[in-house]
């Protein structure tokens, strides 16, 4: 049985556009980010509003295509379709980008991005190792503030980023006890419902609110648990989902995953656990803290990401899971190469059934995908 | 007691009677437009023919991608599960199945029990399957179970585009600057076999190799494929019915 107050979290659709509204003819500055790289941090401390602006559909897609390549990965088509178009309530009402030399394609497509609005962009160094990489990450964080205190005419201080990093740390763990919640067996809440928990999170206006709502979240759910109501039964296979991040509009795999009967119990994307793993330390200087968490992220954009296997490792054991899947977005370099590690490093360290599913957006494959889902599930 | 097991694929319906020892009787008609309809004709003709009595079936699995159109099926299994199944039956020596059919081709990887340990499928496009070579034929003007026989012996012409709609055009242009039909049905295959060849590098090939689906029937790629995987490829008449003698199988344990 879903929890009732998952309805509550829909709601946020509706309610987030309306509410972004607001806040921005209140005079509330927005900055609209796109990856887990950015530090919302320093955006919060500007006493600004973030929203994740990522494009997770495929409605926009044709529109990119007037100007980006087809063959090109269907996330930032869709991010740069909706900034063409005017189609999202949350593009239009952010004063300001950021963005980061991530992959190829991001970093390029932000280039013709930053024409539309104002935009900052955070050289990302391409490895997480050695001090040097640490050092030019933390002249990032230094430059994305002082960029804000400019645009937005406001200073900054260490104070302000302190109490941000602390709000945000409250956030990071009310969501990280709600995908823990999922480690039981048999997790009482659908990977989809996880998945749109976070993500509708993503557009939320009011952080206090949006941890309120998760930690409400969370009481009914153990309050299921307690009952012994769970979303599947003892025997569905414990999917872990690894690869390119998804949301609402990119979530066929996990669909088709749990219609097909599997319960997707952790999200290793950076859409779900990979940005709550690690905490920002709370008692050094903020700018080094933060450089150092958000630098720690294993995405496919660093060389190497180790820290990836190692996070697929503790979740596989912590989740109890009975098999891997790695989602590819058609197009997706970083990704796709990676998956020939993951996939040797799951079937051989971990023993565990592997699958990788490279697709886009549109449900032209979805039967085909079924097809590779169920057999992979025949095999568990 | 029998059980039935029911293939409905994009081309062919498949189905086969099992008695836990034999396929003991068999029948495939065209998909045509309707899984469905064509599903409920194999079924009827099926008991019809092998004179066996419905009330001594004691399950009948559905596979194949129109599986899930059937109404009187008791399961549905994937066409991968049921392939593994159905080559484990004829021989359960067979460690690798590659299976090329009208719209996909897999490569499955199986233990000593007929389980799957490994598959992969061929991307969204037609590349390397039946259709290709359909379409392929169709430009030379031949029949597609000509295409062994023609390639024969030819020097193979470079064939370079995988998706159809390019190699068409360029089996076209083949054929204005003078080459010889020979030498592109003999091409073709190659690229049909290079594409296969990959897919299977993924998983590897573990010998005993089967080859199956419609695409089987091509000696000369049978010979181009042994040749690049360095493994002998073996084939069977039944191989058309794997899917369904692995659902036939699977029933009858169930
Ligand atoms: S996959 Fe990597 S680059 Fe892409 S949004 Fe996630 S963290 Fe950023
Ligand atoms: S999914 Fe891959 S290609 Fe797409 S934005 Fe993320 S890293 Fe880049």
């Amino acid at each position: 049985m879903r929890p009732a107050i998952m309805e509550e979290v829909e709601a946020l659709r509706g309610i987030n556009s309306v509410k972004i509204k607001e806040a921005s003819e209140a005079g509330k500055k927005v900055v609209g980010m796109y990856c887990v790289f950015s530090p919302q941090e320093i955006a919060l401390a500007a006493d600004a509003i973030t929203v994740t602006l990522c494009g997770t559909k495929q409605e926009p897609i044709e529109d990119a295509e007037k100007e980006l390549p087809r063959n090109l990965c269907p996330l930032i088509k869709s991010s740069y379709g909706f900034a063409v178009t005017g189609k999202c309530p949350y593009f239009h009402f952010s004063d300001v980008l950021l963005a980061e030399t991530t992959c190829d394609g991001k970093k390029k497509m932000y280039e013709l991005m930053g024409k539309i609005k104002p935009m900052h962009i955070m050289n990302l160094p391409q490895t997480a190792q050695g001090e040097e990489a640490l050092e030019l990450w933390k002249n990032e964080m230094i430059r994305f503030k002082g960029f804000l205190e400019k645009q937005f005419n406001v200073e900054i201080t260490d104070e302000k980023l302190k109490s941000a990093i602390k709000l945000m740390n409250r956030e990071r763990s009310a969501m990280k006890r709600l995908h823990k919640l999922n480690a039981h067996k048999p997790a009482p809440m659908t990977g989809m419902d996880m998945m749109l928990s976070q993500w509708l999170k993503g557009f939320n206006v009011d952080k206090e609110a949006g941890i309120e709502l998760i930690e409400r979240v969370i009481n009914e759910v153990e309050e299921q648990m307690s009952k012994g109501i769970y979303a599947f039964d003892e025997k569905a296979p414990r999917i872990l989902l690894t690869g390119c991040p998804i949301g609402s509009g990119s979530e066929k795999v996990l669909k088709i995953l749990e219609e097909s009967g599997a319960s997707v119990v952790a999200l290793e994307n950076c859409t779900g656990y990979k940005g709550l793993d690690v905490m920002v330390d709370e008692d050094i200087d903020p700018i080094t803290a933060l450089a150092q968490k958000y630098l720690s992220t294993p995405c496919s954009c660093m060389s190497n990401n180790n820290g990836r296997l190692d996070l697929i490792e503790r979740l596989a054991k912590e989740y109890q899971v009975d098999g891997v899947v790695d989602l590819t977005w058609q197009a997706c370099h970083t990704y796709n190469i990676e998956s020939f590690t993951v996939k040797n490093f799951v079937k051989d360290k971990l023993n565990l059934p592997f699958l990788q599913i490279e697709t886009d957006y549109s449900d032209s494959d979805a039967g085909q995908i079924k097809t590779r889902v169920e057999a992979f599930i025949e095999t568990i | 007691m029998y059980s039935i097991g029911i293939d409905v694929g994009s081309v062919a319906a498949k189905a086969v009677i099992f008695d836990g020892k034999n396929v003991i009787a068999k029948k495939m008609i065209p998909t045509g437009w309707s899984p469905k309809e064509s599903g409920i004709a194999l079924y009827n003709s099926l008991l019809e023919h092998s004179k066996i009595d419905k009330n001594n079936i004691r399950m009948i699995v559905g596979t194949g991608y129109g599986r899930i159109a059937l109404p009187f099926i008791d399961h549905k299994v994937t066409e991968i599960t049921c392939h593994g199944k159905g080559a484990h039956y004829l021989d359960a020596d067979i460690r690798t199945v590659i299976d090329i059919g009208g719209q996909d081709s897999k490569v499955i990887r199986l233990d000593e029990d007929g389980n799957i340990k490994d598959f992969l499928m061929n991307d969204k496009c037609a590349a390397g399957t039946g259709r290709f070579l359909q379409v392929m034929a169709h430009a030379l003007e031949i029949d597609v179970s000509q295409l062994s026989d023609i390639g024969r012996g030819a020097e193979p012409q470079n064939i370079n585009s995988m998706c159809t709609v390019f190699a068409e055009s360029e089996v076209i242009s083949l054929m204005a600057s003078g080459a010889s039909k020979e030498s592109i049905a003999a091409g073709l295959l190659q690229s049909i076999c290079k594409k296969t060849y990959s897919l299977v590098s993924r998983v590897g090939a573990e010998s005993k190799v089967f080859f199956s689906g419609g695409v089987s029937k091509n000696l000369l790629l049978r010979e181009y494929l042994s040749e690049k995987l360095g493994v002998e490829i073996i084939t069977s008449e039944q191989s058309q019915f794997l899917g369904a003698i692995g659902a036939a199988v699977i029933g009858f344990k169930k």
